[in-house]
């Protein structure tokens, strides 16, 4: 017996000592009818061949271990962005226990969101009732200042009307007639979570600006000075909105964050549980209408959005998950163009240091051959800044990417001589991803918690950026977006470099190469 | 502190169904008296605990419920390891349940076993539109070709499925025979069906049935001779290895364990069961329609036990070992003699540093009721407790041997009523699920999650007592909680804001 009240054994000793592994060893041999581990043996090093690469890439019906959820998700990300906000989706259940726990699990913090609970009745008769009585309860439970519909597959196959459903409820007194109950329709079988956030924040806009589903005028736009910004779906969203805030008060232009889920996910233990909090107000964002200019830090999270607000006669702008010297330059340029301000010397010098850091370490990582997987902007974001330290991001995967984020990827290798040997791959997950790093190995892959398999498959070492990581903490407090952004993520770049050289040269019998001063 | 210790039996009675009253008040009138009937106070002496239960969630109350999708995927099939389990439909389900519910197993993940991949038909507008059989018929067609070692393919139904009238039987049955009758399992779990996670696993237990079972060859079930002390684990899912740390003292007391079900389980340990001669259940909720059948029809006695905690844990050895001879017995009664040592010295060093504190709890499966003797061995106190699907048949064994009188019971509970009974009772101690595990903390409750044992375990038999004991140690003791408070502000009460 290993185990003992002084030192007590979890999991990651327990089982790892020789009363366990006798157990397991003979449980596989008398019971599991386990393969033969020779066959085993040859089947892992033909998974690592050209020949099953090739199988794998011809797969038309199989998806494995894809770098995308389902269009709800966003949907729940973008609403709690919002003041006093209740998520609502409509369908089954499941899906909402879901979400909850998916959130909860990055961010380490409570994640609010009901659910219309519908069954077997409901997929047969349509969910109205449901509709009517969960708008009633949350309204009276939760006390929300606005609650914000979407749907699960479910509801989309039977075909449910969010916008007749919601005025049915109210005509039947589930919440006051004039209570913000914005929509969209969030169907899992198109798109992800990127296209459930686009819908989502598009259905609150246009609930505010286009007259409330019918039940108030049409606001009209008188511009202003303001501009709005909108992150999209983003695992950093504590960190990088607060830095986004940062940089246009130093700008000393007024803005709206669209959807600033910031403080939702990062409130604080101090005795009190806040459901909501903070979160742009509802006055501002209808607001929003007459602003000069949005900016979207996410070209592919926004794209209905963006469209709908340049509708309403706005400059739209869209960067790709800005990382990085020049993605930041660009950033601030535009605003500072669209706004008429000067970009203050403090940022000039945030972003003199992060050019100074990247001078001082670009001898470890020029060179250094990479693979990222992740939503499509996020992708594009690191590889440009991949590009800027020297670096070569050989394989840029992205299972929620399309053929126009390919060719803009694509586009982007082809202005760096360090991206001419480098594709990206839309529509293709980490199964993919596995055969790549086998054929074609690099030295680091980028990528969420679920890299961590391809870690110990490959032996490629593992940077978490992406969404979601489970399995270390804290990191979506800090900022990846502007100057100092930058510099968060070429810390972590270097750390796992230098991690790495250390891994490899610590070396019982030997003193070389195990450097004290790099 | 807890009111508990401070109180008298019907002070606390009349407190909590006070309680009850009180959250009942922000409901409208309807859900109110739905509302009603999931709730209660205990009284000792009565069969049950007074609730209705397995009924629909009501409609935007943030119940805490899964699907039956979660039941069937996420608990009793998807920890076959050796089988590769499709997530049929679009891909969010899958994605969300990918690894999370930790059924640890031994294998070499991707080549021979599966459990920790995310296996998905990722639907898309076109298939929800003309159907997805032919999807699913190359699928299996590109799982055989890549993962040639895989000993069976299920396939798990999320909502579309049955809404499009897809016939995943028929598929099932053509790629069977196709690949020599090969076992593919249609398992019809949308998530649509039910009130929760619990038809999930009857629709679970029944495909076993129906696509393992009534298939059985002669080839399949006689890999090896049977014994007179062979048993087979059923329900525990090896969630941090707690089948591990029951499956050593079965065969510490001389028993040989033939299959587990289904943690760390592969098919032909499924296969293999109907040769059991006692099929012993931990999680009688999830599992008990399969050891009925297999009662019924190959003559299998059952016996639920319970191995957490050193009380339950010696009980259950020495019913388990009631079946059989005095070998057995006697090697029950070595086993418990041999860990006797390690458990006093856990109640040792833990007990004077938990003794008295209180605890809410709120989980699924057999947890609600079969983790307090686990605390009450430490000193510790249940004050509320409630199931996420249990059914009457639960709550029977809840009253009739775990909870004691007074305690408050919560059915189905949602968001604001448990925010409710935890800010008014202040327990010392919440356990629940990842989605409880902040609210609380939040308002500076100790909390452990105890469906995942917050990343912890074993928690089952001997092994996993001092885990559980350090886990709650170190939840109620943490030296963060006397820090929530800013020295320069006032002591108040953890409160509600939402809910104000």
């Amino acid at each position: 017996m290993a185990q003992n009240a002084e030192h007590v054994l979890d999991h990651v000793e327990l089982f790892r000592g020789p009363e366990y592994q006798q157990m397991l060893a003979n449980k596989k041999k008398m019971f599991e009818n386990a393969r033969d581990p020779a066959e085993v043996e040859r089947i892992r090093e033909w998974s690592k061949t050209p020949e099953y690469r090739e199988k794998n890439f011809a797969r038309e019906a199989l998806t494995i271990n894809p770098a995308k959820a389902c269009q709800p998700l966003g949907a729940v990300f973008a609403s709690v962005g919002f003041e006093g906000t209740l998520p609502f989706v409509h369908g089954s259940q499941g899906c909402v226990a879901y979400y909850r726990s998916h959130l909860s699990r990055h961010f380490k913090e409570p994640s609010s969101c009901v659910s219309s609970s519908m069954t077997e009745d409901a997929a047969v008769f349509g969910g109205l009732n449901n509709m009517a009585d969960g708008l009633a309860n949350s309204y009276n439970m939760y006390k929300p200042k606005m609650i914000a519909v979407s749907t699960t597959c479910m509801a989309e196959v039977i075909g449910d009307d969010l916008n007749a459903f919601i005025k049915t409820s109210k005509e039947r007194g589930s919440v006051p007639q004039h209570f913000d109950v914005p929509f969209a329709h969030t169907p899992a079988f198109v798109g992800s979570h990127i296209t459930g956030y686009d819908n989502a924040l598009k259905g609150i806009l246009e609930h505010f600006w286009d007259g409330k589903a019918g039940t108030a005028p049409k606001l009209d736009r008188t511009p202003n000075e303001k501009i709005n910004f909108i992150g999209g779906f983003d695992g950093f969203t504590v960190g990088n909105t607060r830095e986004i805030k940062r940089i246009f008060d130093l700008m000393d232009v007024q803005y709206t964050i669209l959807a600033d889920n910031s403080d939702v996910f990062d409130t604080p233990t101090d005795g009190e549980f806040r459901m909501y909090d903070g979160g742009t107000t509802l006055e501002d964002a209808a607001n929003a209408v007459h602003a000069k200019a949005t900016l979207s830090a996410q070209q592919w999270c926004t794209e209905k959005t963006l469209a709908f607000i340049a509708g309403h006669g706005q400059e739209v702008l869209a960067f790709n998950h800005p990382v990085g010297v020049s993605a930041t330059d660009e950033l601030l340029m535009a605003l500072s163009r669209i706004t008429g301000k000067e970009i203050p010397e403090a940022l000039a010098r945030e972003r003199g240091r992060l050019v100074d850091a990247m001078a001082d370490s670009s001898a470890h990582i020029h060179g250094k051959k990479f693979a990222i997987y992740g939503d499509p902007d996020l992708c594009y974001g690191l590889t440009a800044f991949l590009l800027e330290l020297g670096a070569e991001p050989v394989h840029v995967l992205s299972t929620n990417g399309n053929k126009a984020w390919h060719d803009k990827m694509q586009a982007l290798f082809a202005s760096s001589p360090f991206g001419q040997n480098c594709h990206a791959y839309p529509g293709r997950d980490l199964w993919h991803m596995r055969s790549l790093l086998f054929t074609e190995p690099v030295d680091f892959l980028i990528g969420n918690t679920h890299g961590k398999y391809l870690e110990r498959d490959t032996g490629t070492p593992l940077i978490r950026i992406g969404f979601p990581i489970f399995d270390r903490h804290h990191h979506h407090r800090s900022p990846v977006w502007g100057y100092q952004g930058g510099m968060n993520v070429l810390v972590k770049i270097l750390d796992k470099i230098f991690d790495e050289i250390d891994k490899k040269t610590s070396v019982a019998g030997t003193d070389y190469s195990f450097d004290i001063i790099r | 502190m807890s009111f508990a210790t401070t109180e008298s039996i019907e002070e606390i009675k009349a407190r909590n169904k006070e309680l009850i009253q009180e959250v009942l008040t922000v409901y409208p009138d309807k859900t109110a008296k739905r509302r009603a009937k999931h709730l209660n106070v205990h009284e000792a002496g009565k069969a049950d605990c007074g609730v209705k239960s397995n009924l629909k969630s009501i409609p935007g109350v943030m119940t805490i419920r899964g699907c039956a999708y979660a039941g069937s995927k996420g608990v009793v099939w998807g920890p076959i390891k050796d089988m590769i389990h499709i997530s049929h439909g679009p891909v969010g389900c899958g994605q969300y349940s990918w690894g999370s519910r930790r059924n640890y197993y031994a294998g070499t993940t991707g080549i021979d076993t599966f459990v920790t991949l995310q296996f998905t038909s990722d639907f898309q507008e076109k298939d929800i539109v003309f159907g997805g059989d032919k999807k699913l018929v190359k699928l299996i067609d590109e799982l055989q070709e890549l993962f040639p070692l895989n000993n069976g393919i299920t396939i798990q139904s999320e909502c579309p499925i049955g809404l499009i009238g897809d016939d995943i039987e028929a598929v099932s049955k053509a790629k069977s025979k196709e690949y020599g009758g090969k076992t593919i399992v249609p398992v019809r779990c949308e998530g649509f069906r039910g009130v929760s996670q619990s038809l999930g696993h009857h629709i679970a237990n029944d495909a076993v049935r129906d696509w393992v079972f009534d298939r059985l060859t002669p080839e399949k079930s006689s890999r090896f001779e049977p014994t007179p002390y062979d048993v087979a684990i059923i329900g525990d899912y090896n969630i941090g290895g707690d089948a591990w740390s029951s499956r050593i003292l079965l065969e510490e007391m001389g028993l040989r364990v033939i299959a587990q079900w289904s943690g760390d389980g592969s098919l032909a340990e499924l296969e293999a069961t109907p040769k059991a001669k006692l099929n012993i259940l931990h999680c009688y909720r999830s599992m008990n329609y399969i050891s009925r059948h297999m009662e019924e029809k190959f003559g299998i006695p059952w016996c639920e036990y319970n191995f957490f905690g050193p009380t339950k844990i010696a009980e259950s050895l020495r019913r388990i070992a009631g079946y059989f001879d005095d070998r057995i017995k006697e090697g029950a009664e070595r086993v418990i003699a041999k860990y006797q040592p390690l458990v006093d010295a856990v109640v040792a060093k833990y007990r004077p540093r938990l003794e008295g504190k209180t605890v809410m709890l709120f989980v699924g499966g057999l947890r609600p009721r079969h983790v307090i003797g686990a605390y009450e061995d430490l000193g510790m106190e249940v004050v509320g407790t409630g199931y996420e699907f249990g059914h009457n048949d639960d709550y029977q064994r809840t009253a009739q041997h775990y909870v004691k009188d007074g305690t408050l019971i919560y059915d189905d509970v949602n968001g604001y009523e448990f925010e409710r009974f935890v800010e008014k009772m202040q327990p010392d101690l919440v356990g629940s699920g990842i989605k409880e595990k902040y609210v609380f903390q939040k308002m500076g409750v100790p909390f452990r999650q105890m469906h995942s044992w917050d990343y912890s375990g074993p928690y089952h038999g001997y092994d996993g007592f001092p885990i559980f004991a350090r886990d709650m140690d170190m939840a109620i003791n943490s030296p963060v909680w006397r820090k929530t408070k800013a020295p320069w502000k006032a002591v108040a009460e953890p409160r509600l804001m939402a809910a104000e």
